[in-house]
């Protein structure tokens, strides 16, 4: 298929049409309205369900329900609204339901405003719901990535039958790039076994997450731990530039991702031993390539729209090896390459004892 | 070799869209390219802006501090952008009271509404300022924005492509005429 220039928010939207997405339910919010208004077209011409509910509360135990019946379900919103959604987010780990979830992050905390921030981190991949899990986290840096991940959350949640979060912000949702869309892929005929799907001729399922007895919760838990552990065996992505010789490592993710490889390719011609390293999956975090680009390395910055989140699993996979900087901006503000190349180069004049 | 442009002005003067044409252009010609609008308080009335990269390589960051371009549409976008532009400031000289004074870098003021008004439309002032830009600053052809323009314009706007077409050799021909400080 041809490329198109496609806003963020809209091809997420198509791209979770073409993978066979059958429900959706959302609420709207900048900077993620486009994505739910692209869907209350396209999914009414698909003769699918499409949803406005009357609040994220309300979109996430619609998500929840219509999930249960094994077809592909999705939501999206902004930080305020995900926020909302964690009550049901936590039930639907507790039941495992296969769910992909957008999250356009916007400045926070509180309503904060409608700009680019990436201050969600924490939240998405530990989730602020109660109980014990943790969702995959994709993190595009294009809008063709948004395309790919989108198809990707859907293929991952049902393989795990777990959350997948796509953890977008404000300037991904916003921006035009060119990019190209996958074929048309039909909704599956198939009813997973545990899907609730009318029980003629079958012993009844039963979606529940609640154990009074509490030796069965643990198994619940030891359930979803075993799930987690083999995400985390098999699911790191990330991609590299210029890490087989550099000094210093910089670490982004999204729009910061994509500024500070401009900044890192700046460095690069001004003869600076820089690489980047962008994490595609914010959980489960690449951390088994940071810890063995750790033995090369003399020293790690981190990127990020907040204030230090990602920088803790930077951190933990640097394991105290080397130091780890941090530069960020916050409240919507988007670091510009320059900026980041300053951090850079003062990162990197510390290890020329300068 | 890499190329940005900051369009700013008044909703409604086609900004956004004359924005998103380039993008088309350039997209169809082959090349990277990224276009991000303002939607910040700012769409919520006053003055809006959008930012294109163009390039032959992978684009970074589709935001730049000192865009190459600024082509400011009204009197706030001139003093945003005035100071901003590190090689070229377009700016509508029918809608901004002052002139830019700067000579590090080519000023091209261009009466676009005025033109426009003699086309018939004041709505075609953001083509008069593309083909006057493109003409100082030939990043790409105007016979490829007359190319992107057929295949992009909204089918309710199809009747009035002719017009287009017209108002981006007024902008041509204006820069051709006037020589340039």
């Amino acid at each position: 298929m041809a490329k198109e220039m496609l806003k963020g928010n809209v091809a997420i939207a198509e791209a979770a049409v073409r993978a066979g997405m059958e429900a959706y339910f959302g609420y709207p919010i900048t900077p993620q309205t486009e994505l739910l208004e692209h869907l209350s077209k396209r999914m009414v011409e698909e003769d699918r369900v499409f949803v406005q509910a009357e609040s994220e509360v309300a979109a996430i135990n619609m998500v929840y329900g219509a999930a249960c019946t094994g077809k592909r379900v999705m939501t999206s919103s902004s930080s305020p609204g995900i926020s909302l959604m964690q009550e049901g987010l936590s039930y639907i780990a507790g039941s495992y339901i296969p769910t992909v979830i957008v999250d356009v992050m916007r400045g926070g905390p509180g309503l904060g405003n409608i700009l680019p921030s990436q201050g969600d981190y924490w939240q998405v991949t530990r989730m602020a719901g109660h109980g014990d899990y943790r969702p995959i986290v994709l993190a595009p840096a294009s809008v063709q990535e948004a395309i790919d991940f989108t198809i990707l959350a859907f293929d991952l949640a049902e393989k795990y039958r777990h959350i997948v979060v796509i953890a977008a912000d404000g300037q991904i949702g916003q921006m035009m790039e060119p990019a190209e869309l996958p074929v048309m892929r039909p909704p599956s005929t198939e009813v997973p076994h545990w899907a609730l799907s009318g029980a003629k001729n079958r012993p009844p399922n039963v979606i529940l997450s609640f154990n009074l007895n509490g030796a069965d919760q643990e198994k619940v838990n030891i359930a979803i731990q075993e799930r987690i552990a083999l995400i985390k065996a098999k699911e790191q992505r990330w991609v590299e530039h210029y890490t087989e010789d550099a000094d210093l490592l910089v670490v982004g993710y999204g729009t910061t991702g994509r500024i500070a490889f401009t900044a890192v390719e700046t460095a690069r011609e001004n003869g600076l031993k820089v690489g980047l390293l962008r994490p595609q999956t914010l959980f489960p975090f690449p951390d088994d390539r940071i810890s063995e680009l750790t033995d090369n390395i003399k020293s790690c910055l981190v990127v990020e729209m907040n204030a230090g989140q990602m920088l803790d699993d930077v951190r933990l996979a640097v394991g105290g090896q080397v130091p780890v900087g941090y530069y960020g901006r916050m409240g919507g503000a988007v670091p510009m390459p320059e900026e980041i190349l300053e951090a850079v180069e003062a990162e990197y004049a510390k290890l020329q004892g300068v | 070799m890499q190329e940005q442009f900051v369009f700013s002005g008044f909703g409604g003067q086609g900004v956004m869209f004359v924005g998103q044409l380039l993008a088309y252009a350039a997209m169809d010609n082959s090349f990277e390219v990224t276009w991000i609008p303002s939607y910040g308080p700012e769409m919520r009335g006053g003055t809006a802006h959008c930012t294109v990269v163009i390039s032959d390589r992978p684009i970074g960051s589709p935001i730049v501090q000192n865009p190459k371009v600024a082509i400011a549409f009204n009197n706030p976008s001139f003093d945003k952008y005035v100071s901003v532009a590190s090689e070229l400031f377009v700016y509508n000289s029918s809608m901004v009271d002052s002139t830019c004074q700067r000579s590090d870098i080519t000023a091209l003021p261009v009466p676009a509404t005025a033109l426009a008004d003699k086309l018939g439309s004041l709505k075609l002032a953001n083509m008069v300022m593309l083909g006057a830009l493109l003409t100082v600053h030939p990043v790409l052809s105007i016979s490829a924005i007359r190319d992107a323009l057929d295949i992009h314009i909204p089918s309710h706007h199809r009747n009035l492509l002719d017009l287009n077409y017209q108002a981006l050799d007024v902008g041509m021909q204006h820069v051709m005429q006037v020589p340039l400080f």
